[in-house]
C-alpha cells in the first residue's frame, strides 16, 4: 500500500497503542487525498487528506458547520465529491451503479437521528440489508440479527417498531443493523447528540466495545471520555480544513491552533 | 308514490350504478399502477424518467377529462383503430376505463408523491447506506411509507373518480348513472326531482363510506416516528 504520510505531513502520526491492547496494522483502509467539495458557493471541504489505517479509531472534532459530517458522508459517497481521491481498502469509490452499492454495504453508517425504518420491525431492519444485498437466507439473517441485537441489549425489543423504542435504543439498534452488514470501517456522525443525557452512556458503551474488538471507526463526537480512552488519533476540523491531528491526550492537554484552544475551551466549560 | 316506484321498473337504475363501479373499479386499478410507475420515476436517479412522468403529469392533471374521453373514442377507436371488442358496448366499457385510468394516474402520482414528502430524507440515506438500490430502497421503504402518508389524498382521488366515472358517457359508455338519468329525465319530466333526488342519494351513498374509511385509515395507518 501506498504510503501517502510523506505527501501529506498532517496525517503522518503512527498509529498509537490503545489501553486496551488493541491495535492497528497499519493497512490504509480509509484514504482521502486531496478532497474538496463545494456546496454552491460555500467551500466546506478543503483540500481533505486523511488516513485510517485497519483497527485504527478516529474522532472527529471541530466547531459546527466545520464540515465534518460532510466529509463522513463523502465516503460512502452520500455526498459526491468535487476533486480528490477517495479510496477504501485500496479501491476508489465508484460513481455509482453496482459497484458504488458494492462498496457502500463495506462502509457502515450511523447518523445522529438514528434513521431507523420506520415501517419495519427492529428485527426487520437489521435483516434487511444482509437479506437483500448479501442474498443471506432469511434463516441466517434472522439469527444473526438477534446475535446482534442481544449484543446490543435490545433483543427484547426485537418485535417491536422503532417509535416504541427510546433514543439510546434505537441508536443501538442503529449500530447493530450496521453491523450485519460486516462492514470493513464504521461511520458515527454524533451518534449521542439527539439524545437524552441518561442514554448517552448506552450507546458510548456500545462504542467502546466495537473499539476493543479491533473495528475501525470514524466517530464524530464531542464525547471527550470517548475520545480519551478509545480513540488512536483525533483530528480537529474547522472552516472546512483540517486543523490538527494528533494523540488524543496530547490534543485535549496541549492544542497548537487558536481555532483549538477556543473550540476546546467551550466544550469543556459547560 | 306508483309512479316513483315504476321509474325503478322502467329503467336498471341498480344497474346503471354498478356500470358506474366497474369503472371506477377498473379505473382504480389500472390509475393505481401507472400512479406507482411515475411517481418511482419522478424520484429515480435517470433525469430523462424523470422529465417524462412530470409531462406525463402536467398534460393529463391540466386536461380536461371529458376531451381524454372524445379522444378515446374518436381519436384512439375511431382514427388509430384500438379495439377492446368487437362487442361496441364492452369496447366503449374498455375505452372508457383506459381514459379515466390515464387521467387519474396523474392525480394518484401526484397524491403519492405528498406522501413521499412526508418521508423524511434520512430514511433514504440509510437505505443507501446500507447499499440498498433504487429499486429495493422504494420498494422496502419509502413507498410503504409513502402510501401510508398519502391515504387522505388518495381517497380524494378515488372520490374524484367515482365522481369522474360518469364522463364515460362522453365516451359513448350508455348504460352508466347520468346517461340513464338524462334518459329517464327526457322521459319523465315532470317527475325531474324525484329523479335527481335519486341519483343524487346514489351517489352520496356510494362516496360517504369512502370519506370515512380514508379519514379512519389515515390515522389508522399513520407512520409513528
Ligand atoms: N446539503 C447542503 N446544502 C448546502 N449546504 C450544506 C449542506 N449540508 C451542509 N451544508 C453546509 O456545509 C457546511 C458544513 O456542514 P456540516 O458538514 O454539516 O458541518 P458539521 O457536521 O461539522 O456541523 C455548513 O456550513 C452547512 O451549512
Ligand atoms: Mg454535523
Amino acid at each position: 500500500m501506498t504510503n501517502t504520510a510523506t505527501t501529506t505531513p498532517v496525517q503522518d502520526s503512527p498509529a498509537s497503542t490503545r489501553p486496551d491492547g488493541a491495535e492497528s496494522d497499519g493497512r490504509p483502509l480509509v484514504e482521502l487525498r486531496h478532497v474538496d467539495k463545494h456546496f454552491g458557493d460555500l467551500h466546506v471541504l478543503k483540500d481533505i487528506n486523511l488516513t485510517v489505517s485497519k483497527g485504527e479509531v478516529l474522532v472527529v472534532l471541530g466547531p459546527s458547520g466545520s464540515g465534518k459530517s460532510t466529509m463522513c458522508r463523502t465516503i460512502n459517497r452520500l455526498e459526491t465529491i468535487d476533486s480528490g481521491t477517495i479510496l477504501i481498502d485500496g479501491t476508489p469509490l465508484p460513481q455509482e451503479g453496482r459497484e458504488l452499492t458494492r462498496l457502500r454495504a463495506e462502509v457502515g453508517m450511523v447518523f445522529q437521528q438514528f434513521n431507523l425504518f420506520a415501517n419495519k420491525t427492529i428485527i426487520d431492519n437489521v435483516m434487511l440489508a444482509p437479506v437483500k444485498v448479501r442474498h443471506v437466507s432469511k434463516q441466517d439473517a434472522h439469527d444473526e440479527a438477534m446475535e446482534l441485537l442481544a449484543r446490543v441489549g435490545v433483543d427484547s425489543q426485537a418485535e417491536k417498531y422503532p417509535a416504541q423504542l427510546s433514543g439510546g435504543q434505537q441508536q443501538r439498534v442503529a449500530i447493530a443493523r450496521a453491523l450485519a452488514m460486516h462492514p470493513k470501517v464504521m461511520l458515527f456522525d454524533e451518534p449521542t447528540s439527539a439524545l437524552d443525557p441518561e442514554m448517552v452512556n448506552e450507546v458510548l458503551d456500545v462504542m467502546l466495545e466495537l473499539a476493543g474488538e479491533g473495528m475501525t471507526m470514524i466517530c464524530v463526537t464531542h464525547e471527550m471520555g470517548f475520545a480519551r480512552k478509545a480513540a488512536d488519533r483525533v483530528v480537529f476540523m474547522a472552516d472546512g480544513k483540517i486543523l490538527e491531528t494528533g494523540a488524543p491526550d496530547d490534543f485535549f492537554e496541549h492544542p497548537r491552533t487558536e481555532r483549538a484552544k477556543d473550540f476546546l475551551s467551550k466544550i469543556i466549560d459547560h | 308514490m306508483e309512479a316513483f316506484l315504476d321509474l325503478f321498473r322502467e329503467y336498471d337504475i341498480p344497474g346503471a350504478f354498478w356500470v358506474n363501479i366497474q369503472l371506477t373499479f377498473w379505473g382504480a386499478v389500472i390509475s393505481l399502477l401507472l400512479g406507482v410507475i411515475l411517481v418511482m420515476m419522478r424520484i429515480c436517479p435517470v433525469s430523462s424518467l424523470r422529465g417524462f412522468a412530470t409531462a406525463y403529469v402536467e398534460f393529463f392533471k391540466n386536461m380536461p377529462l371529458t376531451i381524454i374521453m372524445v379522444f378515446m373514442v374518436l381519436g384512439m377507436f375511431g382514427q388509430l383503430k384500438l379495439s377492446f371488442s368487437d362487442d361496441f358496448d364492452i369496447n366503449f366499457f374498455w375505452l372508457a376505463v383506459t381514459g379515466l385510468a390515464l387521467y387519474t394516474a396523474s392525480f394518484v402520482c401526484e397524491s403519492l408523491r405528498s406522501g413521499i414528502n412526508t418521508v423524511p430524507m434520512g430514511q433514504a440515506e440509510a437505505c443507501r447506506a446500507l447499499g440498498l438500490s433504487f429499486w429495493q430502497s422504494a420498494s422496502q421503504v419509502i413507498l410503504p411509507q409513502a402510501f401510508r402518508g398519502s391515504v387522505a389524498p388518495m381517497g380524494n382521488t378515488l372520490i374524484a373518480l367515482i365522481k369522474n366515472s360518469t364522463v364515460a358517457a362522453a365516451a359513448s359508455v350508455t348504460t352508466e348513472t347520468s346517461s340513464v338519468m338524462s334518459d329517464m329525465i327526457e322521459f319523465h319530466a315532470s317527475q325531474i326531482l324525484q329523479i335527481f333526488f335519486i341519483f343524487a342519494l346514489g351517489y352520496v351513498i356510494l362516496i360517504i363510506p369512502i370519506g370515512l374509511l380514508t379519514t379512519y385509515l389515515s390515522n389508522r395507518l399513520a407512520v409513528r416516528r
